[in-house]
């Protein structure tokens, strides 16, 4: 139970702290980074390297990024096994619709609820 | 009329009085070394208004309305004012200003505009085609920040370069009056660019522009650092003000930060304490700064030389997103409390 | 000056980030965020979700946390020390989804916070989308399914 933990903060942590290096020596903005780790996440998950590790750390592979394109990756590669070629225009939106739409509902309704406050 | 000296610098012949200025701060500013200065500070930024615009138009009206109020003016007693801001269309002036009735000069300096308006006013008043002048700007740290980085709520983290634009406003009135201080001098900057282009190092942007000023007003006026009191800098920040110091250091013109030079964008807020890293920036800054302390000292008799150069970046999100390097332009003007035509 | 020479003064003159506290503290918030993600997973998957289920209402659980947070002004706090901690974890795509549906809200519901609810995180799914779509097409022509 306990190494579960360990393993998710360890493994989430490294890709983190290698997003804080690409900030500090880069210069590469924020949504550069976002966009470099989803591909990736794509391009590991098609070389079957993601998956492993996401058995080995857990949320720790997961919740970064790089997991939101796995799931991408294996969307389709699903998709496309079951259905065929339309499975390359399906997989991966459907894989990942849950966190899309809870990004969109979630956004949507604090909008609602809050406006936005200057910083103290 | 002004007399043109030297190829940038125009030199008054009357006595172009600053007869009355008021600054207006919010939160931060109220927590900062300056606070005591301010004429108001209002803890709530947004000024009561439901959007950030709105709040900063408000805050310039009020700007103004308190110079109005401490020079015992009214509207109609002002011929024109010259006016500008950071928004897209210096929407904070406009709106700002609409209910006035002032004939209104727009002007976009970004964070020069400080000393662009007042230079232009005092041309206005100094060729008689102004009795009196008022110059406003401001910046808002809300509007500016939706407008040129990231939504409020967005997290991310500045680099220790990165400057904190001020919410604050400074206006001034001028008018033709035997009673100090006095603008005497105005140099217009030229566009510089020395091709940087990090959006959160802007003081590194600017400071070429502020150098390559000073130094064609020294050379115009045939004076040194030595003949003035203080050199204020509008909002180069910790960075642009040592860049400054360096160019013109190979120009052999001293400026020293312990002696005769300060930063408009290093006095406003406490480096140490407010997390605001490299310092203050926006046409609010040296503003507010100029009206809450350059001048009051002024008038105290504390500071009787002063030359005062707001610079700004000319950059928009669009030219940053195209790669372009970041132009930058500076203006000085040369506040006196002694008149010797 | 020419522009080499100032570039190589600015670079001397002009403070760099501290890495030295930025990475390890981005290590420690991330890797507590994803943490809290195993923590859900485990509860999810204990309540007697199958690992993919579970592993779906996590993100999901995270980014209605990390909205709810960006509304509450809290998350934008968090990630000035998170930086790449509060960024890279699904919780930095749902705040950059959240933050300017709430910015642009005094601009209205169908151009403030529709149109511009995807002005940073669209280019995520923009080519996150794509590379899927590289992916397929590359299953399909080689016939790896």
């Amino acid at each position: 139970m306990f190494i579960e933990y360990l393993k998710a903060f360890l493994i989430g942590g490294l890709f983190c702290a290698v997003g804080q290096v690409l900030i500090d020596y880069t210069k590469l903005t924020p949504a550069r980074i976002l966009v470099g780790y989803v591909v990736a996440g794509v391009v590991l998950g098609a070389l079957g390297v993601y998956q492993p590790l996401v058995d080995f750390a857990g949320a720790g592979a997961s919740v970064p990024l790089t997991g939101f394109g796995n799931l991408l990756a294996s969307g389709v590669r699903k998709a496309v096994s079951e259905d065929g070629f339309i499975g390359v225009l399906t997989g991966g939106l459907v894989a990942s619709a849950a966190g899309i739409t809870a990004a969109v509902l979630f956004g949507f309704i604090m909008a609602v609820l809050f406006k936005s406050k200057d910083k103290s | 009329m002004a007399v043109k000296q030297g190829k940038h610098s125009l030199i008054m012949q009357k006595p172009i009085s600053v007869v009355s200025y008021a600054a207006v701060g919010s939160k931060k500013e109220s927590e900062g070394p300056l606070a005591n200065n301010f004429d108001i500070l209002n803890a709530d930024s947004t000024f009561g208004e439901d959007s950030w615009e709105k709040a900063e138009s408000t805050m310039q009206k009020i700007a103004v309305k308190k110079a109005l109020e401490k020079g015992s003016y009214t509207e109609k007693d002002i011929d024109y004012i010259c006016a500008g801001d950071l928004l897209n269309q210096c929407i904070s002036s406009t709106y700002g200003l609409r209910d006035l009735g002032i004939q209104f000069i727009g002007l976009y300096g970004a964070c020069s505009t400080m000393a662009e308006s007042i230079g232009v006013a005092s041309i206005f008043i100094e060729s008689s085609a102004a009795k009196r002048c008022a110059a406003v700007t401001s910046s808002h740290f809300c509007s500016a920040e939706r407008q040129f980085r990231f939504p409020l709520e967005y997290g991310g983290q500045r680099p220790p370069t990165a400057q904190w634009t001020a919410t604050a406003s400074g206006s001034v009135i001028l008018e033709e009056k035997n009673e100090p201080p006095y603008i005497r001098a105005v140099t217009f900057g030229t566009i510089e660019d020395l091709g940087i282009k990090d959006a959160n190092n802007m003081g590194a942007a600017m400071a070429p522009a502020a150098a390559m000023t000073l130094k064609r007003f020294f050379k115009d006026t045939k004076t040194t650092p030595d003949n003035y009191d203080m050199i204020f800098t509008g909002d180069l920040g910790k960075v642009g003000a040592q860049l400054l110091c360096e160019l013109l250091q190979r120009d052999n013109i001293k400026l020293s930060q312990d002696k005769n030079y300060t930063d408009c964008g290093l006095m406003l807020y406490d480096l140490n304490t407010q997390d605001v890293h490299a310092g203050a920036s926006g046409c609010g800054c040296s503003a507010s700064v100029l009206c809450s302390t350059i001048l009051p000292q002024m008038k105290e008799k504390k500071l009787n030389d002063v030359l005062f150069i707001a610079t700004g970046a000319l950059m928009s999100t669009t030219s940053a997103q195209q790669g372009e390097s970041i132009p930058s332009v500076a203006h000085l003007i040369y506040i006196s409390n002694s008149f010797n035509s | 000056m020419d522009k080499q020479e100032y570039s190589k003064l600015t670079d001397k003159v002009s403070q760099n980030s501290k890495s030295y506290l930025n990475i390890p503290k981005a290590f420690v918030i991330g890797g507590l965020i994803c943490t809290l993600g195993q923590l859900l997973l485990n509860l999810y998957m204990y309540w007697g979700a199958d690992k993919e289920l579970a592993s779906t209402l996590v993100s999901v659980t995270l980014v209605f946390l990390s909205a709810l947070f960006t509304g509450l002004d809290l998350y934008d706090n968090i990630a000035k020390h998170g930086g790449a901690g509060t960024l890279v974890p699904i919780t930095g795509f749902a705040n950059a989804v959240a933050a300017p549906a709430i910015e642009f809200k005094t601009e209205g519901f169908i151009l403030g916070v529709g149109a511009k609810m995807f002005t940073i995180a669209g280019s995520v799914i923009v080519y996150g989308t794509l590379a899927s779509v590289v992916y397929g097409l590359i299953i399909v022509i080689f016939k790896l399914y």
